[in-house]
């Protein structure tokens, strides 16, 4: 079945001034449900805005998004977000840092919540509480803690939970582990894999890391000029190795994957 | 005037002064958002009540001044929302529209009184008070406990007492709701609620609405309490506000919304209470803004004064 398809997406920003920019040049791409899909490429290929039209938080000039057979095109940010859970870099905009953990759990929740009078009550605050304590980070003993006093990690595995509460049809993750230091940031990958695997997610990871691009997930978009250049999955794909992928990379686009934040593999490809 | 009138004169002031405190802190703290509607919507609050008022309806006047304080607040958060206008201009534009709908409210005059004209039995013109909630309520009391000399400011003190504590104790309810939860959570991180699909606008809106009903509330209490509505009233009614809210943040630090609430309620009183105080060392009444404003200036700049306190210190302690 198909998870979510994206047919000619087009978007030029600054349109008529010196500043012009064809972000998405008729963008297509068919994503099955339960794919879980790593988007590489270089900085200004289209990648963050390729999730920021799919969350809605511009209007396309053209072209058209399907979420699971709805059209959402012409759908609100908010009104998408019934439905897509969505992840950034850094760990403070996903959360309310003056709210409490239980109390912004709850927030992400309303989504699916049974409806009741107070945000809070027993049923839910005992399911959050056994979500929390899945995370091995003992927040299910700090629920009235207030999320601003947690730390990046922390706030990032929290998040995490929050976009995926409501158990959504798409889960975009955009670098969401790039502000974290090395050994938490293996950890919050960790869980997202045990995440998205549990509750068989659609999923679109937008890294720097090409190694954890081949090794996270089913199929890898490399990004170019506002078009997927490259797109791996299967027997393809497993075979692969960085270097590979930087030399296909090279014969399609005519120029070399260069970003100054790619990662080249942190430890050597095997 | 001794202590004890004088801590009851100033409570009583107080007390029509917390709802408004409470509006503020709506604003200011939970909506983390500057809103200079409040002078406008103390006013319109005002207006509302005494015409109705004098219509006839104490009780409703309270309720119309409430809601057309909401309606202000809805102005100014399709303003902010709808029109993508600056928070701080949306405000400004809504408190100088309502001059005028104020001037209209009042007939156009710059006051009204709580009075109607009446023929008497004589057949001659005469001015009649209109019935007020205090004096309703006085006569209440006075029926209940047999007190013919009951102190009109005491009776005062305990009616717009017993409002505050209501609305106080709604809000406090309120905040827990789904609804005032995510209205909590927009002036927190306004992102987060529209990923959780939450209408951010709407509850952005809807807390701008609740927070300029209490001012309203306030102005339509101390119509009734002092018998007249006044035009320019409402000038500077927000710091008043602020002082508020911050000087029961200095005694109660901002650890949970119910907590704030409570602490604005407090700051109103003890704001008037520094007020009487002032008074009493012969302050002209004139001075009042300007001291509103200090107590504002001194409260907003502590933070940066102990911080730099502390750094010095440190980089003593180091040169040692």
């Amino acid at each position: 079945m198909t998870g979510l398809t994206l047919t000619n997406l087009k978007k030029t920003f600054e349109k008529g001034t010196p500043n012009q920019k064809l972000a998405l040049d008729r963008l297509s791409l068919a994503v099955e449900k339960g794919d879980f899909i790593t988007v590489l490429g270089s900085n200004g290929a289209g990648k963050s805005t390729l999730f920021n039209a799919i969350l809605g938080k511009f209007r396309l000039d053209q072209g058209k998004i399907v979420l699971e057979g709805e059209d959402i095109t012409h759908l609100k940010d908010y009104q998408r977000a019934l439905n897509i859970g969505c992840l950034y870099q850094d760990p403070m905009r996903g959360t309310a840092p003056n709210m409490t953990i239980e109390e912004n759990l709850a927030l992400a929740y309303t989504r699916k919540a049974s409806k009741s009078f107070f945000a809070l009550n027993r049923r839910d605050s005992a399911y959050f509480r056994e979500l929390l304590s899945g995370l091995n980070l003992g927040l299910e003993d700090r629920m009235k803690t207030k999320m601003g006093l947690l730390s990046g990690g922390q706030r990032q595995a929290a998040s995490l939970l929050m976009a995926t509460i409501a158990q959504p049809k798409l889960l975009l993750l955009d670098e969401h582990t790039a502000a974290l230091d090395p050994a938490t940031a293996a950890q919050v990958l960790d869980l997202t894999r045990r995440l998205v695997a549990e509750m068989h997610l659609t999923c679109l990871m937008i890294t720097h890391n090409m190694q954890s691009a081949l090794q996270m997930g089913n199929r890898t978009i490399v990004m170019d000029r506002g078009r997927i250049a490259l797109d791996i999955a299967g027997e393809a794909r497993a075979q692969l190795t960085v270097g590979d992928l930087m030399r296909q990379f090279q014969a399609t686009s005519g120029r070399a994957l260069d970003d100054d934040r790619i990662l080249l593999s942190p430890e050597k490809a095997d | 005037m001794n202590g004890l009138t004088l801590i009851l004169s100033a409570l009583s002031q107080g007390m029509i002064y917390v709802p408004m405190a409470l509006g503020v802190f709506i604003a200011f703290r939970v909506l983390n958002m500057p809103d200079l509607t409040i002078d406008g919507s103390f006013v319109v609050g005002m207006c509302v009540c005494a015409v109705v008022t004098i219509a006839g309806s104490p009780l409703l006047g309270l309720v119309c001044g409430m809601l057309a304080g909401a309606l202000a607040g809805l102005c100014t958060g399709l303003l902010q929302t709808k029109l993508r206008i600056n928070p701080i201009l949306s405000g400004i534009l809504t408190m100088t529209g309502l001059y005028t709908i104020n001037f209209m409210i009042l007939g156009g005059q710059s006051n009204l009184y709580l009075q109607r004209t009446e023929l008497n039995a004589a057949g001659a013109q005469t001015q009649v008070a209109s019935d007020t909630l205090y004096k309703s309520f006085r006569t209440l009391l006075v029926s209940l406990t047999g007190n013919r000399r009951l102190d009109a400011n005491l009776s005062a003190m305990i009616l717009s007492g017993l409002i505050a504590l209501l609305l106080l104790a709604i809000l406090a309810v309120f905040f827990y709701t789904r609804t005032g939860m995510a209205i909590r959570a927009t002036g927190d991180n306004e992102e987060m609620v529209r990923s959780s699909s939450i209408n951010a606008d709407r509850t952005r809106v809807t807390g701008i609405m609740i927070s300029n009903a209490l001012v309203a509330a306030s102005g339509a209490l101390l119509c009734q309490q002092q018998r007249y509505a006044d035009l320019n009233f409402g000038s500077g009614m927000l710091v008043v506000g602020l002082a508020s809210v911050i000087i029961g943040q200095v005694f109660f630090g901002k650890r949970s919304v119910t907590l704030g609430l409570i602490s604005a309620a407090f700051g109103s009183l003890f704001y008037r209470v520094i007020l009487q105080l002032a008074y009493k060392i012969d302050m002209p009444s004139y001075a009042v803004k300007l001291l509103s404003a200090v107590i504002v200036v001194i409260a907003l700049t502590l933070p940066l004064i102990r911080r730099t306190i502390k750094e010095r210190r440190a980089e003593r302690e180091e040169a040692v």
